[in-house]
């Protein structure tokens, strides 16, 4: 029998091996169309709620909250997309295409990269999606055009990083149940007891304390300000290192972690 | 009944030119054949009519004929698989407890054993997804802990539950697949295509594969692990939860791929399975080699032949029973199950004594045979348990059995 046609396994196809991983898993969405629904509308129901809700007696007007929340309800969505990563390879463990994946020559490493990249599309869908939803109920950028791709970008770096550390999760829970319990455990409140919905200085000195050393209130601060035009040096910078310490800390693990699991 | 399902099916992939009916020359035997006679050994005792044509699936037709069953027969006395005291542990669980094995090139190798034995444990080591603790294995003559890469791009693995992407189409499914082993796009999709026809799928190649049925995910289960044209196909009890004939027609291309000249290690718990595809068994219980040879040389081992009887008159039992036991080797010889009474003899002669002596008993029997013992009596006597009747817990820990 002739394994002739076979490429060698190199560094182009790990590339390779990634886009078609990463196709895979966006054709997923075609057979769940309300995936997109949850992609589109959630995002819009979720400002919208927030801004008319919570505006007025948080902020004096929902017209001056839409400027405050909406930099924090961007990173709040944004750190709930990366579950499609967990729950996806979550799955795939559980269906047995994990063991035909590992059995393949191909780079181990092209099934979760191929995993983000795709989650990657669905991180930049939804940031256009909830800023355009923003714009449209009065949001005005303060930051300029490079503000505006700044945040974009440093966003878009948040969501990824995210996925590594619920590549982890999906990895190490054993059902699609634990999944959510531990992802919603962790994530809901580091994204509440954030700068997202309201000033620190307002909340108890203990979740004060909790909420200025909570790597999200970093990212949030520094989409803020690039995008209404504040500082932007310090929360930048902090972030950013947030962003290579998670991404240090549990892409190392996820991987070993899906090396050993059997 | 099955035979017409078969020929018909093969019939149709004959004439789509997918499949090449020639003489299959692996198994143990080979017989001359009636010319137009059909290849079909479905339905018949597994000890007659074994060996017809077989299925060849979608070669390269250059590659077909002189040229492949010269070499298949060099390559014969070359160990494709190896094992070597292989040694898996879980926590406490033992699943593989010293096994060693070695399946010959071109042939069928069955590992058998009840569930929880180590075989599922044993393909993944030697498809590189388990390290073993201890001992070594080597899979066309590179090692499987050191030489992982090599080994992968050698095999194609199809898991005890049928790991397709249900999400995607079945055509997507293989081209994914055919992508992911470097083939270009328009190759890939060609791939693709021959598989589906070959499996019957053709027609349900762009609906999404969770519309498929059980055996349709097999058939695309399987074509899956084809895809890259594997030497050596592991195949984890690729027949359970099939209706029968999906089984026949999943036999007839295992026999194909290794007429081609594939080896294929299979698991199974279907003694039948095991009697008619493979070259040579290995019996696993407890992570453990309790027996090897091949078919023939397993049902010799056991000696002597099965005589079976049922009384017609469930209380003629125990009167059977002892008419029986007076024609067998020893205690162990003798198995009840029901109303059925079987004993191994050594005497040819018994069955003449045993139906003198029921008759003037007055027992009447529904049922009296005397035939060689079948791998099912093997089992039993090597392991002291029926795989069917296997109570234990299932040892694998590593999955959910779905």
């Amino acid at each position: 029998m002739s394994t002739a046609t076979l490429a060698p396994a190199g560094r182009a196809n790990v590339v390779a091996n990634t886009l078609t991983i990463a196709r895979r898993n966006l054709l997923h969405i075609r057979a769940n169309p309300e995936q997109l629904v949850e992609m589109t509308v959630q995002p819009f129901m979720f400002l919208a709620l927030f801004v008319y809700v919570f505006g007025g007696a948080i902020a004096g007007s929902s017209r001056e909250y839409l400027q405050y929340a909406l930099p924090g309800i961007l990173v709040q969505g944004i750190a709930f997309t990366p579950f499609t990563t967990a729950i996806g390879l979550n799955v795939d463990f559980q269906r047995g295409l994990i063991d035909r994946f590992r059995s393949l020559p191909i780079a181990r490493s092209a099934v979760i990269s191929g995993r983000i990249v795709a989650d990657g599309v669905r991180i930049v869908w939804s940031i256009l999606i909830i800023t355009g939803f923003g714009v449209l109920l009065g949001f005005r950028f303060g930051g300029g055009v490079a503000g505006a791709l700044g945040a974009l970008a440093l966003v878009t770096a948040f969501g990824l990083t995210m996925c590594w550390f619920m590549a982890f999760i999906g990895i190490t829970a054993r059902t699609t149940e634990s999944v959510n319990t531990w992802g919603f455990l962790i994530i809901l409140p580091l994204t509440f007891a954030s700068s997202a919905f309201a000033q620190p200085e307002t909340m108890p000195g203990w979740l004060e304390a909790f909420v200025n050393v909570n790597p999200l209130t970093s990212v949030i601060d520094a989409t803020r300000g690039l995008m209404l035009g504040g500082p932007v040096a310090e929360p930048v910078t902090e972030s950013l290192i947030w962003l290579a310490v998670i991404t240090a800390v549990f892409a190392p693990l996820a991987i070993a972690r899906y090396r050993r699991r059997i | 009944m099955t035979g017409s399902h078969r020929n018909h099916q093969l019939d149709r992939l004959v004439d789509r030119g997918w499949v090449e009916v020639k003489p299959f020359r692996s198994k143990n035997t080979t017989r001359e054949r009636g010319a137009g006679e059909r290849p079909v050994s479905v339905g018949a005792h597994p000890d007659h009519a074994e060996n017809g044509n077989s299925l060849a699936l979608s070669q390269p037709r250059g590659k077909l004929g002189g040229d492949n069953e010269r070499e298949r027969e060099t390559k014969v006395t070359i160990s494709a698989i190896e094992a070597e005291g292989l040694v898996k542990t879980f926590g406490k669980v033992r699943a593989l407890d010293g096994i060693d094995m070695v399946a010959r090139e071109g042939t069928v190798f069955g590992l058998l054993g009840p569930n929880g034995a180590g075989k599922t444990t044993a393909i993944r080591v030697l498809s590189t997804l388990l390290r073993p603790d201890a001992g070594r294995a080597s899979v066309g003559g590179y090692d499987v802990v050191r030489q992982p890469k090599q080994v992968r791009r050698l095999i194609g693995l199809t898991g005890q539950y049928a790991a397709v992407d249900e999400l995607l189409s079945g055509h997507e499914n293989l081209y994914m697949i055919g992508r992911l082993l470097g083939l270009r796009a328009p190759q890939a999709r060609a791939r693709a295509a021959e598989l589906l026809e070959a499996f019957d799928l053709a027609d349900a190649a762009s609906k999404l594969a969770k519309a498929y049925s059980g055996g349709m995910r097999r058939r695309l289960d399987l074509a899956a692990s084809l895809v890259g044209r594997p030497r050596f196909l592991y195949l984890d009890e690729p027949t359970t939860g099939l209706d029968p004939k999906s089984r026949l027609a999943l036999w007839g291309m295992i026999r194909g791929l290794v007429a081609d000249g594939a080896t294929v290690l299979l698991t199974t718990q279907y003694l039948e399975e095991a009697d008619r595809l493979a070259d040579e068994i290995v019996v696993i219980d407890h992570g453990r080699v309790i027996a090897a040879g091949t078919p023939e040389q397993l049902k010799t081992r056991v000696g002597g032949q099965v005589l079976q009887a049922r009384p017609a008159d469930p209380s003629d039992l125990a009167a059977t029973e002892r008419i029986l036991a007076a024609f067998a080797g020893g205690e162990d010889d003798i198995y009840t199950d029901g109303q059925l009474v079987t004993v191994t003899v050594d005497d040819r002669s018994a069955l003449g004594q045993v139906v003198r002596r029921l008759d003037d008993a007055g027992i009447v029997v529904d049922d009296l045979s005397l035939r060689r013992p079948s791998l099912d009596e093997v089992f039993l006597a090597v392991t002291g348990h029926l795989t069917q009747d296997e109570s234990e817990p299932d040892h694998d820990p590593q999955r959910s059995r779905t």
